[in-house]
């Protein structure tokens, strides 16, 4: 591939900045506050005046648009905007890698990638009401029950253990782990709420095959990351996180309704993952430190098996609590403690905690991290991932 | 003749309507009548479903509705617990099914699995269609139901 066509080490993360997370309905802020003060905080943590931003990216169809956040920041030019389509939060490192081809095509210099979402004044995914009828893909699975996310997901979980034979123990371990590590962050909502095996083990289900802590938190928020140039990203404040590489990632029919996505048993990876390490000049055995997307534990599995970081074989063995802890795994992950224990912003808190990573700044720092990766949305019908990286990586 | 009831299994969902375009208005047609209908390709006789304007395969605009057997094989499954809706509230569990029509190119389709909402479930296991009717909606409607094909 020619450099020329490359994301990599192009642009970089400068800043990131997130509201405080409450559960939902909590917020007193409306939404759109939310999002205005997480792009203030990340400008703030960029060193940048956010006067300067002339650009937005965002997903899963944002309410909070970017002509109405150019007004009211009072921007002097809107010089980019654009918007990830896909269903749940799967567009999280595709917000991240449509700033960073906008800017390296001269499109924008200073692009917020943002989320806002305040399920108390919006709705909750895992509610659904109404009495009106439905039609169109719906019809086909709202009638028999079947309308929030975890409902959407759990049947491709079933499969999978079934083909597989993997899944329990790893699952069950993925969730102790974000808990674990939420321990330690402050920011996160359930900081000081711990879970053993016991209680994962005991708690109801939610639809089998996922009990409770299977399931991603319920969350009023928002979060942004401000991307820009590599070459000014050296003369700011912080370390800066360089994007080596970001991908979306759909596969045949994968948006097919009625559950007829030709690959079913899959995180949605598949496609993504030669393209990502190719562009990013990395191998899964250089990645340092996982932030994988958990709307639910089961497709964390698959997701982790697609990116090269486990086997269908091992996958058992190598997805343990010991392993998946920062403080000593091999496979450090959601180290923030993710969409299960630190907050659901639609999957862009585990963009920034990848950044934290890269920067030295995580509550539960690995030691010497050179690369990160940050995925968003397993089995979505389009799924997004990212590599950050220190200058170091680069070579 | 194909099995039908009109005892709802969860009642009080919403009811489903034909696609305001007009894509399957074919296949709530038939439900109504008892039929099983999917679309295929005239030019290349793929089955397709969900139903789209274009053949996947070869994208002729060309697609017909054809009756196909009512039967088809467990493919994946999950039993809800947690109420989603008010009107899956002290319902209890449920189950639903995703099943296999090996018949018509293995398209899939989604629906409950009628009989003892904690039955041990097999994938792989043949079901067949339970036509359960809704007389009483607004407009009338008919949901395809699945139950383990009983071995006599």
């Amino acid at each position: 591939m020619s450099d020329d066509y490359n994301l990599r080490g192009k642009t970089a993360v400068v800043g990131v900045g997130e509201t405080t997370y409450y559960k939902h309905g909590q917020s007193s802020d409306p939404e759109f506050v939310l999002v205005l003060k997480a792009i203030l905080a990340a400008c703030e943590d960029a060193g940048i005046n956010p006067k300067e931003i002339d650009g937005f990216c965002s997903y899963s169809n944002d309410r909070n648009d970017p002509p109405r956040l150019a007004n009211a920041l009072g921007l002097p030019e809107l010089r980019y905007s654009n918007m990830q389509w896909t269903s749940g939060g799967g567009g999280a490192a595709a917000a991240v890698q449509n700033a960073a081809g906008a800017i390296t095509a001269g499109s924008a210099d200073v692009v917020v990638a943002y989320r806002g979402l305040a399920q108390g004044q919006f709705g909750r995914f895992g509610r659904s009401g109404g009495s009106r009828p439905v039609s169109g893909g719906a019809a086909y699975t709202l009638p028999y029950g079947m309308m929030s996310a975890a409902q959407m997901y759990a049947m491709r979980t079933t499969r999978f253990m079934h083909e597989h034979g993997v899944g329990r123990n790893a699952m069950r371990s993925i969730a102790m782990a974000c808990y674990h590590h939420a321990q330690n962050n402050p920011r996160a909502v359930m900081n000081g709420r711990t879970l053993d095996a016991e209680t994962y083990d005991a708690s109801r289900w939610i639809t089998e095959p996922y009990r409770l802590f299977d399931c991603c938190l319920e969350n009023d928020g928002a979060a942004a990351m401000i991307i820009t140039r590599s070459d000014r990203a050296m003369d700011l404040p912080k370390v800066p996180a360089l994007v080596l590489g970001a991908q979306q990632s759909g596969g045949h029919r994968s948006g097919a309704t009625a559950e007829n996505a030709t690959d079913y048993v899959t995180s949605s990876f598949k496609p993504a993952a030669k393209y990502l390490y190719e562009q990013a000049g990395v191998t899964p055995q250089d990645i340092d430190v996982v932030q994988s997307y958990e709307n639910f534990t089961g497709g964390v599995v698959m997701s982790l098996i697609e990116h090269g970081l486990c086997t269908y074989e091992n996958a058992d063995e190598v997805l343990t609590f010991e392993n998946l802890r920062a403080d000593g795994g091999n496979l450090p992950l959601n180290t923030s403690g993710g969409n299960l224990a630190e907050c659901y912003m639609h999957g862009l808190g585990l963009q920034v905690e990848a950044v934290r990573q890269v920067r030295g700044e995580s509550c539960n720092q690995v030691p010497d991290v050179k690369v990160a990766l940050a995925n968003a949305g397993p089995m979505v019908a389009v799924a997004s991932t990212a590599i950050y990286g220190t200058q170091e990586a680069l070579g | 003749m194909n099995k039908s009831t009109s005892e709802p299994h969860l009642p009080g969902l919403r009811q489903p309507a034909p696609a305001t375009d007009g894509l399957d208005v074919p296949f709530w047609e038939g439900t109504r009548a008892h039929e099983l209908r999917v679309q295929r390709c005239s030019n290349c006789k793929v089955h397709q479903w969900g139903p789209e304007w274009m053949c996947h395969a070869c994208n002729s605009m060309e697609l017909d509705w054809v009756n196909i057997d009512p039967v088809g094989r467990i493919y994946s499954w999950q039993r809800p617990h947690h109420p989603v809706h008010r009107a899956l509230t002290d319902r209890g569990p449920y189950i639903i099914v995703l099943v296999e029509l090996p018949q018509a190119d293995n398209i899939r389709m989604v629906g409950n699995l009628l009989g003892d909402p904690l039955q041990e479930i097999e994938i792989g296991a043949p079901v067949s269609v339970i036509f359960e009717d809704h007389d009483d909606g607004d407009p009338g409607f008919t949901l395809v139901q699945w139950e383990v094909t009983s071995a006599s």
